[in-house]
């Protein structure tokens, strides 16, 4: 006798993994535990499950697609409550119906398309109901699939986290900006120029949204190769920055101003004029103004990450996929030849296939026949 | 009792394919016939080829068969569709004289060397243990190594005319015995069904209330023979209307198929008149073509009335029609349901992968179309063949043949429903044309010895011809001024391209290619149309290359006949029970089978062997 237990059957095929499951729900405490499991698996045809084997049994056995098992892939990784929404969408299977909701419009597009090819002469009523494989349509159809990759930007920001990269001449006050606003000695802080030589990162949580906060090499001429290195990545995260916090003091010229650039003023406590106008004015040494920052980098989080709206094209492979079909589809538009247009379709329905089965031509077919009276 | 390496039961499309293919690549055959007259009867519509249906005919004659010359002899209408459509899908159709397909079929075949036509009733399969060495006929004992069954409708087929029903396939006796035999061999055999229109005597239509559609001015062939062509006849064009579809809607209780006659799986893109009716009420009419049946008969075939209603019923519809209002029904139209075998028990040689001997080509595997039985005999009567000669099996596949996809989709996906050659069935639509079919397939047709030596010789001249035109059009180049100069209004983007490339933009007639370059002139015109094609497609098809290349890595993964699928670790029992009833040969087929998903793929990887 190891516990008095209630053991729940769930027969098969319809549970989480697609096989029967059975769970015993014992007493909790260590040594029930662990004796009832050493138990069990000293039974000949019994172990302990690999990591991710129920997910991949799932997988194998239908109940979950590639889209679904990636998202849940995310929910477990997911620090955020925006990433946890976000993931458990895809968990849920979102995209993939979201996808495939797309993948059947290409279809409808391409059943006409392919009936064109095969049946238009004589056979059907093909010839003129074939309005929708029209140029125009394909142009707009293009254009909705354009504007869900922009938006699929901001659910990579969700996923991945916002990036926010502080710049500024060495000895500005960039590491004691990025710990001030960290909370924590994240950034070596010292009155020698030029001690931050690799980008350091510090991840911030801004109201439920992921954020890298980075701090950069300072940017000045240098013959130190390792620290111009530092000075060739400090610009390339820039470059490629949600957000770039330029760090000014009362010393330095005149900055000019670019788009998502915040720029900063700081050691106010040693002089409270600047060259350049500033939107914030802060003492990094002091702690003051630094709230303010603080304020305004979460109400600019909420309006670029926009959480509680529903976004999905997280992961670079679903992106790449509605990219792969805008592509096919504005190529079909401006196809001259009815079988190349047909062709790029195919390619289109392909790409959003992938994200989580794939293109059957019996859904062409099954289109086509019911759209269509076929046949002499 | 006579002795043959290769016995073909049944001389349709599919066992006329079979028997030759058999016999030219070596095998003494013998192909039984119930009635010396029934040799290539066109039982359905008087046409052969069409979309997709014309690429299978060209890849018939591309690899040796009879298809395709027997049609040039009896053409009466030769027409390309789909010309306004890119030249991949031009799909070439003749229409038939019925007597002279026949004719020209049976005098070809009785030629033939090393067959033999053989006039007897097939009663049933002669096995030794689980091996098929034989047929048992009403004139005695046929043994042979091989036996291809190519019996069409005729196992267990029942005819249907309003709430009338007789056995027999077509208007004959049938063969119900021999669906029995395979019943007790243990195939899966089911029911589908088709149908066929009234034939109207052309002489009681009022021809000046229908208006005519010629066929093409210049004529095209199938195969290799040029020979003279024979005047072309027009076909009728008349539509249904409303009056029509009322009469129809008024007795559909009558029609066999509504009547709850009939159960079994028609074909959707043939469907019947009733069909159309019930489906797509909302259309105003449907097209009817009248298609004369041969240059001494006044039989008409009213294509796109295919129906089950009674007699009268059909009298009655038909003379609501323009220009049918007096025609006179010489056969009413009816529905018919016959036994076919799952293909899925085939081997893509098309073998019967559970009896040894044993080969199935045509209607039986669940197709329907003179084109596609006769593409499946051509493959079971080589392989047949092959196999009693020892020679290597012939599959081909889909990145090189319409009648590759064919075949696959036959043995890893079964049919629902009589299955039909369509060009979007082929993902590699683009270089599976019937211009290249020759350069697809004749290779594969020497390497199995099915190509006589002319046709050898004349095949190797066109390839040398084409490659040699493909070499002088690379080396030729020009820039747009040039061709300006030469009076061929270019964009002029200053690019100089080879003639290769130039040939894909819509201004490079022939004419103004050979205004540019004067030593194309020595290309002949269907050469340069080929590399028109090509140039035009090339960037399509380079992107294709990739596919086919993957596709290649996939198929050339082999997996062992006897695999055990339930020794495969990680394998759900749903999984295990699709590929236990497919036994896909390949990886590529494997991913090809209905449900079968990515894991599971990954699953059987410990198993497989790559070839080659």
């Amino acid at each position: 006798m190891l516990d008095s237990a209630m053991v729940v059957v769930f027969p098969g095929p319809a549970t989480a993994t697609g096989e029967d499951v059975a769970e015993l729900h014992l007493h909790g405490g260590t040594a029930v535990v662990s004796d009832v499991l050493e138990a069990l698996t000293r039974q000949a045809d019994v172990r302990l499950a690999e990591a991710g084997e129920f997910t991949r049994r799932a997988f194998s056995n239908n109940r979950l697609d590639l889209a679904q098992v990636e998202g849940l892939a995310d929910l477990i990784a997911a620090e955020t409550s925006s990433q946890r929404e976000q993931a458990l969408a895809l968990a849920g299977g979102a995209l993939s119906s979201f996808a495939d909701l797309w993948r059947m419009r290409i279809i409808a597009v391409l059943a006409q398309a392919e009936a064109g090819l095969d049946f238009a002469e004589g056979e059907a009523d093909v010839a003129e109901r074939i309005a929708e494989a029209s140029s125009s349509v394909l142009r707009t159809l293009a254009d909705e699939l354009d504007a869900l990759l922009i938006d699929g930007k901001r659910a990579a920001r969700i996923r991945d986290g916002l990036s926010i990269v502080v710049i500024g001449v060495p000895n500005v006050g960039k590491s004691s900006l990025v710990n001030a606003l960290s909370m924590r000695d994240a950034a070596i802080v010292t009155p020698i120029p030029g001690t931050t030589r690799d980008p350091v990162e510090v991840s911030l949580n801004l109201g439920g949204i992921a954020a890298t906060l980075i701090d950069t090499a300072g940017l000045r001429e240098t013959a130190d190769p390792v620290e111009q290195e530092g000075i060739r990545r400090a610009r390339a995260r820039a470059a490629n920055a949600d957000l770039i916090l330029h760090l000014i003091d009362p010393n330095d010229p005149t900055v000019t101003r670019a788009k998502n650039v915040w720029i900063i003023g700081n050691k106010i406590d040693l002089s409270p004029h600047f060259a350049s106008d500033v939107d914030y004015r802060i003492s990094a040494r002091t702690g003051d103004g630094i709230a303010a920052v603080g304020t305004a980098l979460l109400a600019w989080a909420q309006e670029t990450v926009r959480p509680g709206e529903p976004a999905l094209l997280a992961h670079a492979r679903h992106q790449a996929a509605f990219s792969d079909a805008v592509i096919s589809v504005r190529s079909a538009a401006e196809a001259t030849d009815d079988v190349l247009r047909a062709e790029d379709l195919r390619r289109a329905a392909h790409a959003l296939g992938r994200i989580a089965g794939r293109v059957d031509i019996d859904d062409v077919l099954d289109m086509i026949f019911s759209q269509f009276c076929i046949g002499k | 009792m006579d002795r043959y390496d290769v016995v073909v039961v049944g001389a349709g499309h599919a066992g006329c394919e079979a028997a030759s293919a058999a016999a030219r690549a070596g095998a003494r055959v013998a192909l039984v016939t119930l009635d010396i007259a029934d040799i290539g009867t066109l039982s359905c519509n008087p046409a052969i080829g069409g979309i997709g249906k014309g690429h299978l005919v060209c890849e018939i004659a591309a690899l040796g068969g009879v298809m395709g010359e027997v049609t040039d002899r009896a053409t009466l209408q030769s027409r390309v569709l789909n010309r306004s459509k890119g030249p991949a899908v031009h799909g070439p159709r003749a229409q038939v004289d019925r007597k002279r397909y026949r004719s020209a079929m049976s005098e070809m075949l009785r030629n033939y060397p090393r067959l033999e036509v053989v006039i007897a009733q097939v009663t049933a399969l002669k096995t030794e243990g689980d091996t098929v060495v034989g047929v048992d006929t009403s004139n005695g004992i046929i043994t042979a190594s091989a036996t291809i069954l190519t019996t069409g409708t005729f196992l267990g087929g029942v005819i249907h005319v309003g709430d009338q029903r007789t056995g027999g396939g077509r208007a004959d006796a049938s063969a119900s015995s021999l669906g029995d035999a395979l019943r007790k061999l243990g195939l899966p055999v089911s029911r589908l069904k088709t149908g066929t229109p009234p034939r109207l005597d052309g002489r009681s239509v009022d021809w000046s209330r229908v208006p005519m559609q010629q066929g093409d001015v210049v004529p095209m062939r199938f195969g290799r023979q040029a020979g003279q062509h024979t005047p072309q006849l027009p076909c009728g064009v008349t539509r249904t209307n409303a009056q029509t579809h009322q009469v129809i809607r008024d007795n559909l209780h009558q029609s066999a198929l509504y009547g709850g006659h009939i159960s079994s799986v028609g074909p959707r893109y043939c469907p019947s008149i009733e069909d159309k009716i019930v489906r797509f009420g909302d259309r105003d009419g449907h097209q009817i073509f009248l298609e004369p049946e041969g240059y001494d008969d006044f039989t008409i075939y009213p294509n796109g009335l295919s129906t089950s209603l009674p007699p009268a019923i059909q009298s009655a519809f038909i003379a609501t029609i323009a220009g049918l209002e007096r025609a006179r029904i010489l056969r009413p139209g009816y529905a018919i349901e016959y036994d076919y075998v799952d293909p899925r028990a085939l081997a893509p040689t098309l073998a019967v992968k559970s009896i040894p001997g044993l080969y199935l080509a045509g209607q039986i595997n669940g197709t329907t179309g003179y084109e596609e039985a006769a593409a499946q005999g051509l493959i079971a009567g080589a392989n047949a063949a092959a196999k009693v000669l020892g020679r290597a099996p012939i599959v081909l596949d889909r990145a090189n043949s319409y009648v590759g996809v064919m075949i696959d989709d036959l043995t890893t996906h079964g049919v629902t429903e009589p299955y039909r050659m369509f060009t979007s069935r082929a993902e590699y639509r683009l270089r599976l044309r019937t211009d290249n079919a020759p350069r697809r397939l004749t290779p594969i047709g020497i390497v199995h010895q099915l190509i006589d030596s002319d046709h050898r010789e004349e095949f190797e001249k066109e390839i040398v011809d084409a490659l040699d035109a493909r070499r002088l059009l690379d080396t030729l180049s020009a820039s747009p001024s040039r061709l300006d100069a030469a009076g061929v209004a270019a964009r002029q983007d200053g690019i100089v391209r080879t003639a290769f490339e130039w040939l894909r933009f819509p201004v490079m007639t022939t004419g103004a290619l050979l205004a540019v370059w004067p030593e194309i002139a020595r290309l002949t015109p269907a050469i340069i149309e080929s590399l028109r094609v090509d140039s035009k497609y090339a960037s399509y098809l380079e992107r294709q290359d990739e596919d086919v290349a993957s596709f290649y890595r996939d198929e050339h993964v082999e997996i062992a006949n006897d695999l055990d699928y339930r020794t495969v670790a990680g394998l759900s029992h749903e999984m295990m029970g699709r590929l236990v009833a497919a036994k896909p040969t390949t990886l590529g087929a494997a991913s090809r089978v209905p449900g079968v998903t990515p894991a599971a793929l990954v699953a059987l990887l410990p198993h497989l062997r790559r070839v080659r």
